[in-house]
């Protein structure tokens, strides 16, 4: 099987790195000048963080990184339960996601972190670093407990253990964690770059790339670099030429969780009922099911909606979205205060059309 | 909090003394210019006047009381108190001093317990070297607002009973947090932010020292941007320099990144799109692209405000009142991922308190908040 041009083409080196070079350099003079800080790596996802962090790896221990291999790990907390999780690990390296196990992440980060930070480097040859790196990925999705715990943690266990921590917001990422680390902000390439990678990746494959396409690619995904190359992977399998426009200018397609929230906003604006309110619900249940986060249903959600509605309700609109929005941060149950939204907004809709009726 | 409570179990109290623990002391001192560069006596302590004459008053023999040192992080809490004791007591400083900060478990075990036997260990008035000292230990409680009130509580008890042994010195960013019978046991003082030029100067001698190359202008704003923390000042500027390598000189943008600043462009661009009337696809296309920027929230929240206050063309009830809405965005914004919600919710709040006639906008609120029912309901 053939890779996907997003993993066949991805930098390996820092010096590789298409965009932000300037960083590029700046990661290589703290790698080689400096005792390496812990380091909290941010920006919007298909930004490029991972392969930043992969580059950054590969600049501190050499090729050994790349040799990657999967596995679980068990943990038991300390009511007896046992708590699986998938690693991804080099000899120099482990990756985990804590979110993965829910409220049991501060168990098992602190075990890990202690676990590796207890097996002292030895004999490490070829590279004189004298520490492993843990990389935990989502850590706005930490609990805070676990943040918590964290922060004593690094700071314990800073001899041997460093620590790159991944995040596309720093906004749930407590203060105590961020003053510990060199914050490293990867901000999403530009619709430029973006169409300068496509060019470029389409000359690895021996492609002709027309430039309006690969400018109306880089358009449409909102700097997300990884959803540009594989739509435009996509657009060579399905049409095999890129050179050249043949009939109509061919659409974007958005991801079908996107267009299904779309479909979603017009049932909520097409009628206010309780019958329409439970059509909705199996809706948000199954965006839920499917793993799109809660906070990004509800942005695009009511992005949508905006789009919709009067402006005389919009700030209403937006007040009651981040008032649920908060709540839904304080509670367990999303789909409640989501579902608590929806009929907000079909009240605020449904006034809004009657006072506009009775002012014929 | 509650942690502390939980895992304040006896045993493993002294485990932060671990090897490893240690080691990482020892290289973190070859390393972290904080640590290197950390006053090594009271006089070296810049600003806190109040605090460093009463302790030199100790120091040359005068009564230690029991302190309560507060004040914003980097104000020298931390190593005003440290240098004391090292003044104080010289090479028994191991002895005499117990330091537990919000790392340690200080559970009301522990308090009941450690604290305990450390301050009915008797010591004698003379130093290895001759000199005298006092016949007494300091237990110092970094990070003080960070007990529970019932760990505090426990401490009241032992504070009273231990005095002719013991002085107590607790230290916290927030005074209110630590219960009303301690504080009245201590002597207050309380640490003021640091004048910029203090930090300046003492950038100015670092950089000298680790030979750090950076402009007179940019440590300016570097001073500015720590807003009075010598600790993030210092740790700012090592990692600076560490991002530049040798040789080269630290610039502007370096400054900005491990700042977290947001450029000035972009917040004054988000002021202006709510000032005046614009198409919410508009304002969503701005903050998408803020987004993308990944910008910390806060920061940009912060900026706002500064911006806001200092605005000479927005009325001052119309900055209170937006004033007051950024506080609550800003609040609800540090607690989920969905910095876009808030981020649009509070730039089109702003712009219908600067552009909409307040009487007209209150009546729109109220024909709002009468609205909660789905005409199927009824
Ligand atoms: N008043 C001060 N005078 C000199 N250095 C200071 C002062 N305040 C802070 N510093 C520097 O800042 C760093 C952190 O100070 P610290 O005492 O730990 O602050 P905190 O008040 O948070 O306990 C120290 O390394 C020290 O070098
Ligand atoms: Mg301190």
């Amino acid at each position: 099987m053939s890779m996907l041009w997003v993993d066949k083409y991805r930098p390996k080196e820092l010096s590789a790195l298409d965009y932000h070079i300037q960083q590029a350099e700046e990661l290589k003079n703290l790698v080689e000048h400096s005792d390496f800080p812990h380091l909290l790596v941010y920006g919007p996802s298909g930004a490029g963080k991972k392969t930043r962090i992969m580059c950054i790896l590969k600049e501190l221990f050499g090729p050994g990184v790349e040799r990657l291999k999967m596995e679980p790990i068990t943990v038991t907390t300390p009511s007896n339960k046992k708590v699986e999780i998938m690693t991804v690990n080099s000899n120099y390296h482990i990756e985990i996601n804590p979110s993965d196990v829910g409220i049991y992440d501060r168990v098992v980060v602190m075990d890990l972190i202690k676990n590796i930070a207890q097996t002292q480097q030895i004999g490490m040859t070829g590279n004189q670093r004298d520490f492993k790196v843990v990389l935990l990925t989502e850590v706005d999705n930490l609990t805070k407990d676990a943040q918590h715990a964290l922060r004593r943690t690094m700071e314990k266990y800073s001899a041997n253990c460093r620590l790159i921590l991944c995040a596309t917001s720093l906004s749930p990422v407590i203060p105590a964690i961020q003053s510990r680390c060199l914050p490293i902000r990867v901000a999403a390439p530009s619709v430029s770059e973006i169409a300068t990678i496509l060019q470029s990746t389409c000359e690895k494959e021996d492609l002709e790339l027309r430039p309006e396409l690969a400018e109306q690619i880089a358009t449409a995904v909102n700097g997300n670099l990884r959803r540009a190359l594989l739509i435009c992977e996509v657009y060579k399998m399905e049409h095999g030429d890129l050179s050249e426009q043949v009939g109509e200018p061919l659409p974007i397609p958005e991801p079908d969780w996107k267009v299904f929230v779309v479909q979603t906003a017009s049932l909520i604006t097409s009628e206010q009922s309780i019958e329409n309110l439970m059509a909705v619900r199996e809706r948000l249940y199954e965006l839920l099911s499917n793993g799109i986060p809660p906070e990004i249903v509800l942005k695009e959600l009511l992005t949508a909606l905006l789009m919709k509605c009067d402006k005389h309700i919009i700030p209403q609109v937006l007040r009651e979205a981040a008032l649920y929005e908060y709540r839904m941060t304080q509670g367990n149950k999303h789909i409640v205060h989501l579902e608590a939204f929806v009929t907000k907004f079909m009240c605020l809709y449904q006034r809004h059309l009657k006072s506009l009726m009775q002012g014929f | 909090m509650h942690s502390f409570l939980k895992s304040g179990k006896l045993g493993e109290a002294g485990s932060s003394n671990s090897p490893t623990s240690g080691s990482a002391k020892k290289r973190l001192k070859k390393l972290q210019w904080v640590e290197k560069y950390r006053p090594k006596t009271v006089e070296d302590v810049v600003e806190q006047k109040d605090v460093v004459a009463v302790l030199k008053e100790c120091i040359s023999g005068a009564d230690l009381p029991n302190m309560l040192f507060y004040g914003p992080p980097g104000t020298g809490k931390t190593s005003t108190i440290l240098a004391a004791a090292h003044q104080l007591f010289g090479d028994l400083y191991k002895d005499r001093i117990l330091e537990l900060n919000a790392s340690d478990e200080r559970g009301i075990q522990v308090i009941r317990d450690k604290i305990k036997t450390f301050s009915q260990l008797t010591v004698c008035s003379a130093r290895a070297d001759g000199n005298p000292c006092p016949a007494l230990k300091i237990i110092i409680l970094d990070e003080a607002d960070a007990m529970t009130q019932a760990a505090q509580a426990a401490l009241r008890r032992t504070m009273e009973k231990e005095t002719k042994t013991t002085r107590f010195c607790l230290l916290c960013n927030y005074v209110s947090r630590i219960i009303e019978p301690l504080t009245s046991r201590c002597t207050k003082f309380r640490f003021k932010p640091l004048n910029q030029s203090f930090i300046l100067e003492r950038l100015q001698a670092i950089c000298k020292q680790e030979k750090v190359l950076v402009a007179e202008n940019i440590l300016n704003v570097l001073v500015q941007e720590s807003g009075g923390d010598m600790r993030r000042a210092i740790t700012a500027l090592q990692s600076c320099a560490n991002l530049q390598g040798k040789n080269s000189h630290i610039t502007l943008e370096n400054v900005y990144e491990v700042l977290t600043v947001v450029p000035e462009k972009w917040v004054a661009n988000f002021l202006d799109l709510c000032r005046k009337r614009t198409d919410i696809k508009q304002i969503i296309q701005f903050i998408n692209e803020l987004e993308q920027q990944a910008y910390p929230t806060h920061k940009i929240f912060e900026q706002l405000n500064v911006l806001l206050i200092e605005s000479d063309t927005i009325s001052e009830p119309l900055k209170a009142e937006i004033g007051e809405y950024l506080a609550e965005s800003s609040f609800r914004s540090t607690c989920s991922r969905a910095d876009f919600t808030h981020l649009l919710d509070f730039a089109v709040h702003t712009q219908e308190i600067l552009t909409v006639d307040p009487e007209a906008r209150k009546w729109e609120q109220q024909e709002n908040a009468k609205c909660t029912i789905i005409q199927g309901l009824v």
